[in-house]
């Protein structure tokens, strides 16, 4: 039976439904179906990242899971970080040391980022370079995504990180 | 691209999920973390009519005590296990490889079983249950059976898995008191597939190594011990000589293949710095040497 099959799941906090066919990839549902097309589509393999959402509080790779895997998630995606017109703490910062250029890899970057931080309450640099490289970006050369990141980790964990350049 | 129009399937039991597999024999595959079968759908180089979702099945992730060893489910996710403070404990060559597979948001999902039944060569689960000596606990609806890791990888993403059948545990013998292990590799990138890796474990008594036990991945159609490499470290030592020798001996065991992402004989050159790597680091942590 390759009927479309109706998928209830929490987006951002609101109860949303959509059918989906068993093929349709979790990606394509958010962005064709629910309409959310902050979530981006770069590579279809797993390999870029910009498609990374949080569902049941850890970052996925949404173009490696089907829609209908996601009956009854709780998933977050990019719209549902700001408040209104206040920004998430996180997308501040990205704005402050201008970790984006082009924004095609920015929603899988600040998914990826979330759960990386929240992964680990004693990150290093090294560990956020690495972690980041979880996703690819083909314009900032990341030093602003590595800055924004560690300033948020600081701030979600209330203890500094020493930077490579502290070193002189 | 988007995969191939297919069915998915979604038991809630093992038993299900057996019969369902019996059912619809070559036609279908199980679905794990998805994280290597949806890119083969996604490229069109798998093309089942029917996925077995394995992920409702909540009694197959899971990762127990059991005395001598440490039972872990099929399905228990890359990142419950490098979160796992008994894996840490009592496996921990399985934790520090678990850390170098892909990155985060790619352990949220993939799992230790779906990377077993994968056997891609260069992937690091392999060489740690060929060093840990794990055996592979594998059900169908003609019943159970029990391969040792060394019985299980045949070929590049070939294993002695039948179609109807299912990885369901893998047991993990715990490290011996006075072993120590290491987990490295090379990568062109952190989270790559590693060009060569080696998965140590060896056990000292008064300082002298009396287990070694040395796999390798990523140089060659399947992970693989290097028994010359590991019977010169048990018969020699761990000193700079030994360790030369043994590294040696590791490079011209191999049988690697070119890729785009490194020649043959690079990967061979690195399974020996690997080796001499790997057993250093082991020994380190052992404090035989410093
Ligand atoms: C960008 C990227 C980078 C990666 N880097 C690495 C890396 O560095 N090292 C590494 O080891 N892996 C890497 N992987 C692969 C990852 O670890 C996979 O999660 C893993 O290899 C497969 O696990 P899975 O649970 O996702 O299995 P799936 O993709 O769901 O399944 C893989 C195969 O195993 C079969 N299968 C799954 N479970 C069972 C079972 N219980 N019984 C029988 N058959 C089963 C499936 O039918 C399928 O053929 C990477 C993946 C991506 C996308
Ligand atoms: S589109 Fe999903 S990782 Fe590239
Ligand atoms: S800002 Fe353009 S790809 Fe990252």
């Amino acid at each position: 039976m390759k009927a479309p099959r109706k998928v209830s799941l929490t987006v951002n906090g609101e109860a949303l439904s959509g059918e989906a066919s068993p093929r349709m990839l979790f990606a394509d549902f958010l962005r064709d179906v629910l309409g959310k097309t902050g979530t981006h589509v770069g590579c279809e393999h797993g390999v870029c990242g910009a498609c990374t959402v949080i569902v049941d509080d850890v970052a996925v790779r949404s173009c490696l899971m089907f829609a209908v895997q996601a009956e009854g998630a709780d998933v977050k995606t990019v719209e549902g970080l700001a408040d209104g017109e206040e920004l998430h703490p996180l997308q501040k910062l990205f704005s402050e040391h201008r970790a984006l250029q082009c924004g095609y890899c920015t929603p899988g970057m600040l998914m990826t980022a979330i759960d990386l931080v929240a992964s680990n309450n004693a990150l290093s640099e090294q560990d956020i370079k690495v972690g980041m490289s979880a996703a690819l970006c083909r314009c900032t050369g990341y030093d602003g995504i590595v800055k924004a990141v560690t300033a948020y980790a600081e701030q979600v964990h209330g203890k500094p990180i020493k930077r490579e350049s502290d070193n002189g | 691209m988007k995969p191939p129009l297919l069915d998915i399937l979604t038991p809630s039991s093992l038993a299900e999920a057996l019969s369902l597999l019996s059912e619809h024999g070559d036609e279908a595959r199980p679905l794990a973390g998805g994280q290597s079968l949806v890119p083969l759908l996604n490229f069109r180089m798998s093309r089942p009519a029917i996925l077995i979702d394995l992920n409702q099945i909540a009694d197959l992730a899971y990762i127990k005590d059991a005395g001598d060893y440490i039972a872990i489910g099929a399905m228990t996710r890359e990142r419950s296990i490098e979160d796992s403070d008994l894996v840490r404990k009592e496996a921990p060559l399985l934790q520090e490889a678990t850390t170098q597979i892909a990155h985060l948001p790619i352990r949220n999902r993939g799992t230790i079983g779906g990377s077993l039944a994968n056997a891609d060569p260069a992937a690091e689960y392999p060489a740690v249950v060929l060093a840990l000596e794990c055996e592979l606990v594998v059900q169908s609806v003609r019943g159970e059976r029990r391969i040792k890791a060394a019985a299980f990888f045949e070929d590049v993403l070939t294993t002695a898995l039948e179609p109807d059948e299912l990885l369901t545990e893998i047991i993990v013998p715990k490290a011996p008191s006075g072993s120590s292990s290491a987990f490295v590799e090379i990568a062109r990138r952190h989270g790559d597939f590693a060009l060569a890796g080696i998965a140590a474990q060896i056990t000292f008594a008064n300082s002298a190594p009396t287990d070694v036990r040395l796999a390798v991945c990523g140089a060659g159609t399947t992970a693989s011990r290097l028994t010359a490499a590991e019977e010169i470290i048990q018969r020699d030592g761990v000193g700079p000589e030994a360790i030369k020798a043994a590294s040696e001996a590791a490079a011209s065991a191999v049988d690697p293949m070119s890729d785009l992402h490194a020649s043959a004989d690079y990967r061979r050159r690195l399974t020996g710095v690997m080796i001499g790597q790997a057993v250093e680091k082991a020994a380190q942590r052992a404090g035989v040497i410093s």
